[in-house]
């Protein structure tokens, strides 16, 4: 987690644009996050977060504008400002016919991670998967998968966190594990960055919130000034009026 | 991370998948030499000679099966989105298909490691008599089919008619890297002199350089989104 410690914004886009054919995905958003910030992004389905969240991993190029990672441009592919990324997708990114331990000493061997071994070990028992680490990940539950996906996105120690619906098809307690798990990453200053469509897991565990409707950012707020009651009918009148 | 070493890592990935479930190699040998068996029974190999038979069908069974092992490589990285988590590592892009790559050669040289004794004893012919040169085709051959190959079936991840449209688009392709090999095993076969096939192997090893470049080129915007 080294470029954490340099100076600047962990993440600014500005005036980013992106369009897939005709439709505007993402309409001129610039954003600034210091680190240590934990972001939590709301919109309605088709509002451009996901789009956001893979133009900031640099997965998805930007029609217009830039994106920057630690003071590095995400889209020139710099090594550097993808090792300080790690990206928790509601899609697993895991491999069901390898163990749990396979899959994850694969990505820190791309990651060129120091002792891959007791890196991945330490993780999986950070998880608590390690008692299960050398089975195949399809025999897993989705409440493990996904712990192993906070798992592999940290092989690599990155300072930034970008989460895509981290808690879908998660049981109460698995849930519970990850709500305790990103409270940790938050306290150990890491930039984070969630879409949810829980309004008060999203308000409790952010710094900062922003609502994203029909590709532009209509409103961002500190988390501590909002009351998750009132913010519900806001949300509600907010995508109502832009978005219906 | 270095390139080779990127590229190492995918295609170890790419063997330890297949070595858990043993799907495509399975497949694609069956599928081999089934074709080589109905070539086998369409002509009757003691009334005719084998030698015209043998590269042709040899070849037809290598095509059929690296269709079967390129179509499922990437179809891994689909299966929940694994490429996405690929392509967020510090690594050349392009590691990724060369890895690939390597993995389906390698896939592809244990399918010929049983296609070729089937196709001796069913054609009835000594395919690898003269061993080095036709080695060396079997090499060239596969590694010009697999760098297409594997280009498209990442270009068609995406499709819904991808099982389709993988060997529609390789196929054309191919041809000249197909023809040169089949041109060059029958000659073998035949006991024509190295001379007249060495056109043929130059032909092959220009297609297998164009081949091999190309996608270190444009592979990076192919998976870009």
């Amino acid at each position: 987690m080294e470029s954490a410690n340099s100076p600047g914004p962990a993440v600014e886009l500005d005036q980013v644009v992106k369009r897939f054919g005709y439709m505007t995905a993402v309409d001129k958003i610039s954003l600034t996050l210091e680190k240590g910030e934990f972001l939590t992004i709301f919109g309605p389905n088709g509002a451009g977060k996901t789009t956001l969240i893979r133009i900031m991993a640099g997965l998805t190029a930007a029609t217009s504008g830039s994106a920057r990672i630690n003071g590095r441009p995400v889209q020139d592919h710099d090594d550097e400002a993808r090792r300080d990324i790690g990206l928790i997708s509601h899609q697993t990114f895991s491999y069901g016919q390898l163990t749990a331990m396979e899959n994850l000493l694969f990505f820190a061997r791309l990651y060129g991670v120091e002792d891959p071994s007791a890196r991945c070990q330490a993780l999986l028992e950070e998880v608590g998967l390690s008692k299960r680490s050398h089975e195949p990940v399809r025999s897993f539950s989705r409440g493990m998968v996904q712990r192993l996906s906070i798992a592999r996105s940290l092989v690599h120690d990155p300072s930034i966190l970008l989460l895509d619906e981290p808690f879908t098809g998660l049981d109460q307690h698995a849930a519970e594990t990850l709500k305790r798990q990103l409270r940790r990453l938050k306290d150990e200053r890491r930039t984070l960055v969630m879409i949810t469509h829980n309004l008060e897991q999203g308000v409790a565990l952010g710094t900062r919130v922003v609502l994203q409707v029909a590709g532009k950012i209509i409103l961002d707020q500190p988390a501590s000034t909002i009351d998750v009651k009132e913010f519900g009918q806001v949300y509600f009148n907010k995508v109502g009026q832009a978005h219906y | 991370m270095g390139f080779f070493q990127s590229a190492l890592i995918i295609a170890k990935k790419d063997l330890a998948l297949e070595l858990r479930g043993k799907e495509i190699v399975t497949t694609s040998v069956f599928f081999a030499i089934l074709t080589i068996l109905m070539f086998g029974f369409a002509f009757d190999m003691a009334q005719a000679d084998g030698r015209h038979f043998a590269a042709g069908g040899l070849w037809v069974a290598i095509l059929f099966s690296g269709a079967l092992t390129m179509n499922r490589s990437f179809l891994y990285e689909k299966e929940n989105d694994c490429l996405s988590a690929i392509l967020l590592a510090p690594l050349d892009r392009s590691s990724i298909y060369f890895g690939k790559m390597g993995a389906n050669f390698a896939l592809m040289l244990v399918a010929e490691a049983f296609i070729v004794p089937v196709s001796t004893v069913i054609f009835n012919v000594n395919i690898m008599e003269r061993f080095l040169p036709q080695l060396a085709v079997l090499l060239l051959g596969t590694l010009g089919f697999i760098s297409v190959g594997t280009l498209v079936a990442a270009m068609s991840v995406n499709l819904r008619a991808r099982e389709m449209l993988g060997p529609l688009l390789t196929l054309p392709v191919v041809a000249p890297a197909l023809i040169a090999s089949v041109e060059i095993s029958s000659g073998l076969i035949g006991g024509e002199g190295m001379e007249q096939l060495m056109v043929w192997y130059k032909i092959l090893v220009a297609f297998d350089l164009v081949y091999l470049v190309a996608p270190w080129l444009v592979f990076e915007k192919l998976v870009e989104q």
